[in-house]
């Protein structure tokens, strides 16, 4: 079996993940800190302690003991300032839509979304006549990784994450445009 | 002496929800000191906790290496069935996509290159992303045609990937379950007008 973790630090092919790669540029140096700062990024994704509806449960299941996702340094925070990742684990009804809006712009960047649910995503059984609800999180906010299910199990969750870790090692650039790299 | 008070602070549904003991009137010294119960708890952790140290081992299932493995009748993702000459079994009927409550399965019907059949579908699109994995669909179905696998869901970065077409979710057949389908032969685009 292949070592995961070997997996995980080896440099991704473009388009590895299905993210386009945008040109780093900058050379050695630059790459290098691409590679850290993707690897800090990806190792403590904190994510931010709030479910809508039933998702929420199969959330909490996925925090503890059987699955466990502090193995992927996911740490639920009690604070927007103090998360990365924001799993939107629920129905948004239109009265929640702006809520989840504020709680997503006072997230510090770079801020991930995981929209869990097929309410989530597309509405899932309220596509068709639920008039308070939200057809999609990704009107209201941008989403990284989509998690179907209704609910989905812990392990889709997981999947998720490790989806969410991928997209992460795969950005480049990061330090684009600033005074070590304008 | 007439002295307004206001309210008697005895009534006020706090003090009154407070003062109700009669549970603990009836419980004794003992258990008003909480030492048991307390020590129950703890108790039953300990356990636990031994028995991940030098029984069955940590309760964790180390995810992308260990799977749970999922029970008959876990309704994951979907296939549709071919017959044993590895025709698609589905005949566009559309009740599927009529039973479906999130709306998620596209048909688009064409006549059926075989004899025994009218139509057959030339466009099967489910988006899993919206699918709410109810199985209704394959209750609905007349022909058995269409089935839930117990293969989890996937996960998406973009919506596009998640709509499953026809021969994918041919191709979506889990192995275990008998042989693997032939896939069907590709429709010309506008073959069924």
């Amino acid at each position: 079996m292949a070592d995961p973790i070997a997996d995980m630090l080896k440099e991704p092919a473009p388009d590895e993940a299905g993210t386009p790669c945008p040109p780093g540029g900058g050379g050695i140096v630059m790459a290098s800190a691409d590679w850290l700062i993707n690897w800090s990024r990806r190792s403590s994704l904190w994510s931010m302690t709030f479910g809508i509806a039933c998702c929420a449960i199969e959330m909490m299941a996925a925090a503890a003991s059987r699955y466990d996702w502090d193995r992927y340094g996911i740490i639920p925070r009690g604070s927007p300032r103090q998360s990365d990742l924001m799993i939107v684990a629920g129905t948004v009804t239109a009265k929640m839509a702006p809520v989840v809006r504020r709680l997503f712009e006072q997230m510090a960047e770079p801020r991930y979304v995981i929209a869990m649910g097929a309410c989530t995503i597309g509405g899932g059984p309220y596509a068709k006549w639920g008039y308070h609800v939200v057809k999609g999180v990704d009107k209201v906010i941008p989403v990284d990784v989509y998690v179907p299910g209704c609910p989905p199990r812990p392990e889709a969750l997981l999947e998720g994450i490790l989806r969410l870790q991928e997209k992460i090692k795969a950005t480049r650039g990061t330090l684009k445009g600033t005074l070590l790299n304008p | 002496m007439d002295t307004d008070t206001g309210p008697d602070p005895c009534s006020s549904v706090f003090i009154c929800g407070f003062s109700d003991v009669g549970w603990m009137a009836m419980a004794g010294w003992l258990d008003r000191l909480w030492v048991p119960a307390i020590a129950k708890g703890m108790a039953l952790t300990l356990r636990h906790l031994l028995r991940s140290w030098f029984g069955r081992g940590p309760v964790t299932i180390r995810y992308p290496e260990e799977r749970h493995e999922m029970p008959d009748g876990f309704r994951g993702e979907h296939y549709l069935k071919v017959d044993e000459q590895g025709r698609i079994q589905c005949v566009a009927c559309f009740l599927c996509a009529t039973a479906c409550p999130a709306e998620c399965i596209t048909i688009e019907a064409a006549p059926a290159p075989w004899d025994e059949r009218e139509k057959y579908p030339a466009v099967f699109d489910i988006d899993m992303l919206v699918c709410i994995y109810c199985g209704m669909c394959e209750e609905a179905c007349p022909c058995d045609a269409i089935a839930l696998s117990p293969k989890a869901y996937t996960c998406q970065t973009s919506r596009e990937a998640a709509v499953y077409h026809r021969d994918q979710l041919v191709a979506n057949y889990p192995a275990e379950r008998g042989a693997a389908p032939v896939s069907v032969a590709p429709v010309r685009v506008g073959d069924h007008v």
